[in-house]
């Protein structure tokens, strides 16, 4: 029988505004998402350059088409097709297949309403956008951002342990456990600073009043097609970004994490000596 | 134990999910929540008129940059017993009648326009379903056609009646509006020409709106009469638009 004598004690880790943004956040994005996934159903169809009918084909097409054995969705990506059928192109609800690129189980609103969707998608974008200022003056003013979220040099040096440690799913425990781990200071810091700012700036870049605040700046992008391309994919990495924050959240100790984004307070165990 | 307590615990995350998307449609049919989702597009309005002129300028492409062929969206032969009589005489009898709130009301025939001061821009078309497709427009400037018919000061926007009708019956013709500003904004044109080519049917011959800055919806086809106007609430579903009427919105910036 093994002693249970780790010492453990509860840690005031993240403060009311970051917990109150935090959350706020899970609910823009999501519904970001969602709606944003609805407004790509009105045109499934992805592409490079300044418009959509140059003479080459589209990156990534969705669709549907009848097979021999019945309808079936296609996804076309870079002149390789893929049978999606149930996922993508065409899917099932209410008991009968439906030809919708994406399914109506991850879009809002759930039946195909592109008005109803942007709307949804440019209210929620406020909210982001309104959130993430308030994030980073916060950040700025209370030091959040230097002291919590900037790695310091000599972490540098520790990314290979880290990197060993995050495969090996070892969390840090002690002193370690109340800071950001290097890994989670460079992830928190691409997200903040690089797919944010890219997936608003390439919502910009989608508007044609927006566009002529300086007309051809949406070309250092690739054209206004590429903005939109662009765009898509940051929301894929924002997606994949959160499996792994959740991954991470889950290994790591689901429900003291949870409380320490609900309540600040963070179990934080002493190592076994 | 383990295994079950997952089970449910996957059943109860998925039941929670179609429940929030359930409640997500059922707070989009609600008659308040649709306003408040409003405010992001109000803001979005007021934000563009902000840090945009005017008066700014689309953005002009070059003849590379032609989509080999200008894909046609909605109407594309507008069921109209008039407009196929008239598209069968190749619109010799047609005309763009200028009235509402001017103090010269006019009918302008093809062969007139044609004959007017000329503009041709190459600019992108953006739908607001998401596509962009570019051509080569040729047409006589919205501004000169103002000139002639010397609109009132009480004007505040241009109404666009088009041939098409949006519904089977073959009512709801399809309608569009600008405001004064944009009517005489210089890429806002009349165009006959597409790629140096008469205006084809399935683009909106004889006649369509350019209004460069916006959504593919505001550019009208088919004209047929541009009325002044001081409201547009008495046209339609008093929106300024087909579309509009739909829930797109007026000002068509994103």
């Amino acid at each position: 029988m093994r002693i249970q004598d780790t010492h453990s004690y509860l840690y005031y880790r993240h403060t009311l505004p970051v917990r109150v943004m935090h959350w706020i956040n899970v609910v823009a994005l999501t519904a970001l998402l969602m709606s944003g996934l609805q407004i790509f159903n009105a045109h499934p169809a992805l592409y490079w350059g300044k418009s959509s009918y140059s003479g080459k084909p589209p990156l990534l097409q969705i669709g549907a088409r009848d097979d021999q054995a019945g309808p079936m969705g296609v996804t076309r990506v870079f002149g390789h097709e893929f049978n999606t059928t149930g996922v993508l192109g065409l899917s099932e609800s209410d008991g009968r297949l439906q030809a919708l690129a994406f399914p109506r189980w991850i879009t809002i609103p759930g039946y195909y309403s592109l008005a109803a969707a942007r709307s949804w998608h440019f209210f929620f974008a406020w909210v982001f956008v309104l959130n993430g200022i308030a994030y980073l003056s916060y950040s700025i003013y209370s030091r959040h951002l230097t002291r919590d979220l900037l790695p310091a040099r000599p972490e540098l040096m520790g990314i290979g342990a880290s990197i060993k440690d995050h495969l090996l799913l070892r969390h840090p425990t002690g002193d370690a456990s109340k800071r950001y781990n290097v890994l989670q200071k460079f992830a928190y810091v691409a997200v903040i600073f690089i797919l944010l700012p890219l997936v608003i700036l390439m919502g910009w870049a989608m508007s044609p009043w927006l566009d002529s605040v300086v007309p051809g700046w949406v070309d250092f992008f690739g054209g206004r097609q590429a903005a939109r391309t662009l765009h898509f994919m940051v929301a894929w990495l924002l997606v994949a970004f959160v499996l792994i924050h959740v991954f991470e959240v889950i290994v790591s100790g689901f429900w003291n994490h949870i409380r320490s984004m609900i309540t600040g307070q963070y179990r934080v165990k002493e190592p076994v000596r | 134990m383990k295994r079950f307590d997952r089970r449910r615990a996957l059943q109860a995350l998925g039941g929670a999910g179609a429940l929030l998307l359930a409640g997500c449609d059922r707070l989009t049919d609600t008659s308040w929540f649709p306003k408040v989702l409003q405010l992001g597009e109000r803001t979005n309005r007021a934000v563009q008129r902000l840090v945009t002129s005017r008066r700014s300028m689309a953005q002009e492409f070059t003849e590379a940059d032609l989509s080999p062929e200008f894909r046609s969206n909605g109407t594309s032969l507008p069921d109209n017993p008039e407009y196929k009589a008239l598209a069968r005489a190749g619109f010799v009898d047609w005309r763009l009648t200028v009235d509402g709130l001017v103090h010269d009301p006019q009918a302008f025939s093809l062969d007139r326009l044609r004959a007017m001061k000329s503009r041709t821009q190459i600019t992108r078309h953006d739908c607001v379903e998401g596509w962009s497709a570019i051509g080569k427009w040729t047409g006589v400037p919205l501004s000169e056609v103002l000139a002639i018919v010397q609109p009132r000061e009480s004007a505040r926007f241009a109404v666009f009646h088009c041939a098409d009708p949006m519904s089977d019956d073959g009512k709801d013709l399809y309608y569009e509006s600008i405001d004064m500003e944009d009517a005489y904004h210089p890429q806002t044109i009349l165009a006959y020409g597409l790629n140096g080519q008469a205006l084809p049917i399935r683009n909106g011959a004889p006649l369509r709106l350019r209004v460069e800055r916006q959504l593919g919806y505001k550019h009208a086809k088919y004209l047929l009469r541009i009325e002044l106007v001081e409201s547009f609430a008495h046209i339609a579903g008093g929106r300024g638009g087909y579309w509009e009427d739909n829930g797109y919105q007026w000002y068509a910036g994103i």
